[in-house]
């Protein structure tokens, strides 16, 4: 569909507002696995971490029947791919000490050398398994 | 007041992840898959991201934040082995998946049980990696 780009610019803006509301707001840097790790390592556990995860769990399950077509994720069905994908990003994404959102979306507009050597290598990194995996080996 | 705020801003990144596609995982890895159809969603998704977070740095100059406390310093612009290995892992995984986190969680009441396995994965991984990466420390101390 060719509207898809406007769609992903209105959800990136809407992305880029709720980052800075939580900077501006609370001083803090908003990324996805480091609220979400440190809630689930007990590093640093607190209420304003987790009502985060309440509205991003919430919000797309009450929007989410109010689009057409509904949005869907159309996640693999291999299992041995699903839990070994998962684990790499989550040992991945701590380690590295952020993802799309730190190290992207906040890393890069602070034009930070960590968030954008660290975001051309996790995006290479996906290029090369997927054409690894899916063109030369044939397994995804 | 931080809590609230809180609340707006996951709810916002929310609502940006599931009307920008970032929750499909063939947008992402169409977006990754430049030997397939590649799909350039993700770069307009990133772009948009990124915009009104160039405003938001410029406005954390000479001021603290609403909530009080003190914006983050800048991190030294360090390139060790913890940000390269980690970020290759992450790359894999995500390439594998077509999920980082945000979306991961954003998509968990909707992405049936294969989502709620992957998050349960990424939290396994997540617990993990604070002893993996002590481990990579002492491997660089003893390099």
């Amino acid at each position: 569909m060719q509207t898809e780009w406007v769609w992903g610019l209105a959800g990136g803006l809407l992305i880029g507002l709720g980052a800075a509301v939580y900077l501006l707001g609370n001083g803090r840097i908003m990324g996805a696995s480091g609220i979400l790790g440190g809630m689930v390592d007990k590093s640093e556990r607190s209420f304003e971490r987790l009502s985060f995860l309440v509205g991003l769990i919430a919000m797309p399950l009450l929007l989410r029947p109010l689009l057409s077509p509904t949005p869907e994720t159309n996640l693999t069905g291999n299992f041995t791919v699903v839990i070994i994908a998962g684990v790499l990003v989550g040992l991945g994404t701590r380690i590295a000490n952020g993802c799309t959102s730190g190290h992207g979306v906040c890393g890069i507009s602070r034009f930070s050398l960590r968030g954008i050597i660290a975001t051309i290598i996790y995006i290479t990194a996906g290029g090369v398994t997927l054409a690894l995996m899916r063109h030369i080996w044939g397994l995804i | 007041m931080r809590a609230l705020l809180s609340l707006l801003a996951g709810a916002l990144f929310g609502a940006g992840l599931l009307i920008s596609g970032m929750t499909d995982t063939t947008k992402v890895q169409g977006w990754l898959d430049v030997f397939g159809a590649w799909d350039p969603t993700l770069a307009f998704v990133m772009g948009g991201a990124i915009l009104p977070m160039l405003v938001a740095w410029r406005l954390t100059s000479g001021r603290t934040p609403i909530a009080g406390g003190q914006f983050p310093t800048k991190a030294a612009p360090e390139l060790d082995r913890r940000l390269i290995l980690g970020s290759v892992s992450f790359g894999m995984g995500w390439g594998l998946a077509g999920l980082c986190p945000g979306p991961a969680i954003a998509s968990v009441t909707y992405g049936g049980f294969g989502g709620v396995v992957f998050l349960l994965a990424m939290i396994a991984g997540m617990c993990a990696a604070p002893a993996l990466g002590a481990q990579l420390d002492r491997a660089a101390k003893a390099a």
